[in-house]
């Protein structure tokens, strides 16, 4: 009795050390209408179950990305893990500690940038700072806020308002904000998404280059197969919704720093690429064809 | 030299169109045309005798007007002030009770968008009370407050508090939900995200309120001052027609107007500024 709880409990101890997101058989159920003022109206609507089953351990330190088809619930699963939202069922523990809310231990970034059009460039990252560490001297701040500027290469542009700036430099705005909290890890909703194409490569080497410099735990979200293979170490892929599911995790081997040019000639590339590319189309044609 | 036909192209888009093509000269002779239009029929009316004789003649009108104007600020006893000091009195007026009305509405506002409790039950109050005209107050004031000079104030802060009130709920309610999950992720206190996001945010709202607010007070003190008396513009105007000088009347309508479009440039000026960046959401 006592060796098998001492195993447990070491056993315990080496998860916690190892895994720092953990999710547990979360489930997502939007509510519909059945009350009875709906019931008269004949406007009742289903309940309608986004996520489930969803289990998940995320590594400290490693670079997730999430793939699914549109719709599939990656938001709402972000949002969850952000604190953003509640699970309907389920657990969601960062460090073993369950979320309850969103907190700055993580950092997010978000698709539509949701800069501050009042402020500044460099007030936008003051305010994350100040709010985040109020006990900071002004000068630690105003050296922090530099700092992340600099990482994201917009000093010239510090003093700017979001509406003068294009869409790459306002999410590099961002980005910047995002870490300059200092979180444990940053999550990123299709950050991309509404950049074209050659902003949205730049911004991807971007990325991978911040990353080998602070080497934080990621979690993105992409429609992208060519960004989910540049940037990660673990690919998640999901099903289509209703009750979407993970459906397998994809281990990405190849060596860092990656260029995009070259990842084409890791043996296991052309594999991993189609692998991704059927699950993704055959989703997508699923969820095309039910809505025929 | 080698393309001719590029060269005239570019020709004809450098050389400016002729003046009489210009929209702001077309817009202003048709402005004076307006205006000599009016002033000539009024200029007939009156010489022909087809209006009362109550009504002077444009060039009376203008001569007296010029002579109110060139003297504005003379005082000869109670009932006899230039249309400056007269002006100014209303002015004051509306802008202590603009403050007033100002400092109930902007706060309460902000309170009835942030808590849907405090919506719910201030909202039967707002709906019954924004439609009804702010001079059936005036008794009440007479009645509350002894003195006619509160009375207006009370009146003008009764106006001020309404469009202010609705725009800073709507405004304070609207905040785009993306400024807000900043906020959350942040772990901004409420206080903070009140005075960070959700004011800044609503700001061009609450401005768009006052500007509204203050033009109806404008509106409103001429009428409160007829009736209430003592100094100001709308006393003025009474006084002047009890004594049928309709040209003073003309000339106090003139200017009303001309500060009324005062009031609304400043307070256009004060919303350009807070809605800085923010009509091309970022
Ligand atoms: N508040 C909500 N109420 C009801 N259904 C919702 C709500 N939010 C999202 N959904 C539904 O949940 C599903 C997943 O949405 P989302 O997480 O945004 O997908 P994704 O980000 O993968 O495109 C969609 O079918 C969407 O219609
Ligand atoms: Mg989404």
């Amino acid at each position: 009795m006592m060796t098998s709880s001492a195993i447990n409990e070491s056993a315990e101890i080496f998860s916690k050390s190892t895994t720092q997101l953990s999710l547990k058989d979360v489930y997502k159920v939007y509510a519909g209408r059945h009350g009875w003022p709906d019931k008269l109206l004949r406007r009742t609507s289903p309940d309608y179950i986004a996520l489930a089953e969803i289990n998940l351990d995320i590594v400290a330190n490693q670079f997730v990305s999430i793939i699914g088809p549109s719709g599939c619930g990656k938001s709402t699963l972000l949002n969850i893990i952000a604190g953003l939202d509640q699970p309907t069922q389920g657990a969601v523990l960062l460090n073993g500690q369950p979320v309850k809310a969103p907190g700055p231990d993580r950092g997010v970034v978000f698709q539509h940038y949701s800069l501050m059009p009042w402020m500044t460039v460099e007030e936008n990252i003051r305010f994350a700072i100040e709010t985040v560490f109020p006990t900071m001297t002004r000068a630690e701040q105003i050296d922090q806020v530099r700092q992340y500027i600099e990482l994201v290469g917009l000093q010239s542009a510090s003093k700017r308002h979001p509406h003068e700036l294009s869409g790459g430099m306002k999410q590099r705005v961002g980005i910047a904000r995002a870490l300059a909290i200092e979180p444990q890890m940053l999550l990123m909703d299709e950050p991309f998404g509404a950049l074209d194409a050659l902003t949205r490569g730049f911004l991807q080497d971007e990325v991978a280059r911040i990353w080998e410099q602070q080497r934080k735990t990621v979690i993105l979200i992409t429609h992208s197969i060519d960004e989910a293979l540049l940037l990660s170490d673990k690919i998640i892929m999901m099903s289509r919704g209703p009750a979407a599911k993970i459906v397998e995790v994809l281990d990405i081997p190849f060596p860092r720093p990656r260029r995009r040019e070259n990842l084409a000639q890791f043996s296991s590339y052309a594999e991993l690429r189609a692998e991704l590319e059927l699950h993704l189309s055959r989703e997508t044609r699923a969820v095309e064809e039910s809505r025929i | 030299m080698a393309n001719p036909s590029i060269n005239t192209n570019y020709h004809r888009l450098k050389s400016s169109s002729p003046w009489w093509q210009n929209t702001n000269l077309q817009a202003f002779a048709l402005f004076i045309i307006l205006l000599v239009t009016i002033l000539g029929i009024w200029e007939m009316g009156a010489t022909t005798e087809i209006f009362s004789p109550v009504m002077p003649s444009a060039s009376r009108t203008i001569n007296d007007f010029l002579g109110w104007i060139s003297d504005p600020f003379y005082d000869n006893g109670p009932n006899d002030k230039g249309i400056g000091i007269n002006i100014l009195g209303s002015l004051q007026r509306v802008l202590v009770g603009f403050f007033l009305g100002s400092a109930i509405a902007i706060p309460l506002g902000v309170a009835v968008g942030l808590s849907p409790v405090v919506s719910k039950a201030v909202d039967p109050f707002i709906q019954l009370l924004r439609p009804v005209s702010p001079l059936a107050w005036l008794p009440l004031g007479l009645g509350i407050l002894k003195s006619s000079e509160g009375t207006a104030l009370f009146v003008i802060a009764i106006t001020s508090i309404w469009p202010t009130l609705s725009n800073t709920k709507f405004g304070v309610s609207n905040v785009s939900a993306d400024y807000l999950n900043v906020a959350k992720t942040l772990g901004a206190s409420r206080w903070r995200t009140i005075w960070k996001i959700i004011l800044p945010s609503a700001a061009p709202h609450i401005v768009a309120g006052l500007r509204i607010s203050i033009g109806i007070s404008w509106l409103v003190i001429v009428a409160a001052e007829m009736i209430v008396g003592g100094t100001g513009i709308g006393s003025f105007i009474w006084f002047e027609w009890n004594n049928l000088n309709v040209t003073s009347i003309i000339t106090a309508i003139i200017v009303i107007g001309a500060v009324g479009v005062l009031l609304d440039r400043i307070l256009a000026l004060l919303q350009s500024w807070v809605s800085f960046g923010q009509r091309n959401n970022a």
